[in-house]
């Protein structure tokens, strides 16, 4: 029984790490612009797609590569990649829309999203795609757990960024200005802070998480179409909203990500117990563990 | 000034009678090809759902995302009267009261929606929206006695243009009727300063109750007609997709606006007609205009601007 539930809660924290990533990106942005970036499942989307293609052309080349370079220069490309493609999104988008109503930003995020959802089904068609098998597939057996290294570097990944974003956020100079914008945008360019930037700079930070979050995504469930952004970003959605409480109220940063951290899991981890097929989980199980989550992100923001 | 109004009114029965007739009569005539006819329809039923999501995103300033949901439920209500419950020959008899009836079970699902809209606003309730339009879709899907993801079919064509061309006359007449009624002025405060108005006197919650109830009702049977259009009908056509459809043809046409809505419909089905050979390219314009309507041009091409016909019937206003 144990063994079951252990089990299912590391397979939980594979998948939850993964959401939890793209969910920062919502937070981050909704944090500084109260927008709620509906384009942002389809950036990960896109940023998944991006690290196919380096993983895919790197592999291609008769160079023998070893799996590792191929790994770190997936997640370079897309990472990178991604975050201008999110610099540009606000900067085409969102930005002529900052003084008009909330409602116009939202709907224009909307269309964002679909347009990058249809585009890349322009582009590639709509069968699936595989992504690549870059981790050796072998599987360890501790205490009766089976462990993967994939398991081990998604969890652990995701762990590392989430603690070089706290850096950032509670640490540096860009993360004091980011805090303020959150607090205040009206006085907060009379200190001299360049909001535009610091805004392109959120935006790029997120959807360059977005895209690590990707590049496991699909290490982790390699099949990949252009409408995952949807059904993926809806999910890490409902952990932003449920687990950080980011809509309401100003965000606290640093519990922001370790609410996140604490409730993804639980979202997913009665996944396999309730029977619902494996990658996708089903609704009820977030909305069922939310108090919990709710109740530790509320905890954590006493504390901080 | 009821003297003044008795000529305007009488034109409109007059042009509604007009069309009517036309509607009867092109059709059977061949002047028309069935293809035109086939994108009237489509035409028609699109005015029906870009008025009905107006009056709540237009006039009332709530900011809908899951109207697409609305438009499903009545589509399946109303197929599901025709196939199992009714005999098929009184299907062609009875088809207005199956509308009637398909809106009927989308207005009971817009109180499911309304209930969240007297707490919450802007985002929020778009997030509630949203989550609805997919809640719908999703418990359609796996509805097995509906068919689930495959569909359900089976209804005899019963939509043409006759009774689309009704369904807009009245849909346009009865919110004509109600937005520049008590309801409407009402509806017009809560979008302006819902505090405002609920000091003043406004009855907001009823009002947002009943403006969603309409809405609905009217997407309701929005979806009746194009179930017994098409003929078929699966749960993947009532998604965010359609949803997004809708709101471009909102604020396509302009939010607030009667006129805008026949408008924006018209321009936005033609628009996806004549781009049918981009393939599915087409699918990249939709979202590509809203962008580019809510950067450059926010309140549409007739936002908040009626058609005279369409205006008050009132000699003048004193402001």
């Amino acid at each position: 029984m144990f063994q079951i539930l252990a089990q299912n809660a590391l397979n939980a924290l594979q998948l939850g790490s993964v959401y939890a990533l793209i969910a920062l990106g919502y937070t981050m942005v909704y944090g500084i612009l109260t927008l709620i970036n509906f384009a942002h499942g389809d950036i990960f989307m896109v940023g998944t797609y991006l690290s196919l293609a380096a993983a895919v052309f790197l592999l291609g080349l008769p160079l023998g590569l070893p799996l590792v370079v191929v790994f770190v220069g997936a997640l370079c490309f897309s990472m990178a990649l991604t975050a201008v493609l999110g610099v540009v999104i606000e900067r085409l988008a969102y930005r002529p829309l900052r003084q008009a109503p909330r409602v116009s930003a939202v709907i224009t995020a909307l269309g964002v999203g679909l347009f990058l959802e249809n585009f890349t089904l322009g582009i590639l068609g709509p069968e699936p795609r595989h992504f690549p098998t870059l981790i050796p597939l072998q599987a360890w057996e501790i205490w009766g757990l089976t462990i993967t290294p994939l398991q081990i570097l998604i969890i652990l990944g995701a762990a590392v960024l989430m603690v070089l974003l706290d850096f950032l956020v509670r640490r540096t100079l860009l993360g004091m200005a980011m805090r303020a914008i959150s607090y205040n945008r009206l006085i907060v360019p009379l200190m001299g802070v360049p909001v535009d930037r610091v805004i392109s700079l959120t935006f790029a930070i997120g959807s360059a998480i977005a895209a690590a979050g990707g590049l496991m995504y699909g290490l982790a469930y390699p099949v990949l179409d252009p409408y995952m952004g949807i059904r993926i970003g809806w999910w890490a959605f409902i952990a932003a909203v449920v687990g950080a409480s980011a809509i309401s109220g100003e965000p606290c940063w640093g519990a922001l990500s370790w609410a996140q951290w604490r409730f993804s899991p639980r979202c997913c981890c009665r996944l396999p117990l309730t029977g619902t097929s494996w990658p996708f989980p089903s609704c009820s199980c977030s909305w069922s563990s939310s108090p919990r989550a709710c109740s530790a992100g509320r905890y954590l923001r006493e504390c901080d | 000034m009821a003297t003044l109004n008795k000529p305007k009114t009488s034109l409109i029965s007059l042009a509604s009678v007009l069309l009517l007739v036309l509607a009867l009569v092109l059709p059977a005539s061949g002047v028309l090809n069935p293809y035109v006819v086939q994108i009237l329809m489509y035409v028609g039923i699109n005015m029906i759902l870009t008025l009905s999501l107006n009056l709540v995103n237009g006039y009332m300033g709530e900011f809908s995302v899951g109207h697409a949901g609305f438009m499903g439920i009545g589509a399946y209500a109303a197929s599901i009267l025709t196939v199992w419950v009714l005999p098929r020959a009184w299907t062609p008899w009875a088809f207005p009261l199956v509308l009637v009836v398909g809106g009927l079970a989308a207005a009971v699902a817009g109180l499911i929606v309304a209930f969240p809209s007297f707490r919450t606003r802007g985002d929020y309730l778009a997030i509630v929206t949203l989550a609805f339009n997919m809640i719908v879709k999703s418990v359609l899907e796996n509805l097995e006695v509906v068919g689930g993801p495959r569909g359900f079919l089976g209804m005899p064509r019963l939509t043409n243009l006759f009774w689309v061309t009704a369904w807009v006359l009245i849909t346009v007449l009865i919110l004509r009727r109600l937005v520049y009624s008590n309801f409407g002025r009402g509806i017009t405060a809560i979008r302006e300063d819902e505090v405002a108005a609920n000091l003043t006197g406004v009855d907001t919650r009823r009002l947002k109750l009943y403006a969603f109830l309409i809405s609905a009702f009217f997407a309701g049977v929005a979806g009746g007609l194009f179930a017994h259009l098409l003929q078929f009908i699966n749960p993947r056509s009532f998604s965010i997709i359609k949803s997004t459809d809708m709101l471009v043809m909102v604020y396509l046409g302009g939010v607030g606006s009667l006129a805008g809505s026949l408008l924006g419909a018209t321009i936005f089905t033609v628009l996806m007609e004549v781009l049918r050979p981009l393939g599915l390219w087409r699918w990249v314009v939709g979202p590509l205009l809203l962008v580019l309507l809510m950067i450059f041009r926010p309140k549409g091409i007739m936002g908040f601007k009626e058609w005279k016909w369409l205006r008050e019937e009132k000699v003048a206003s004193s402001q």
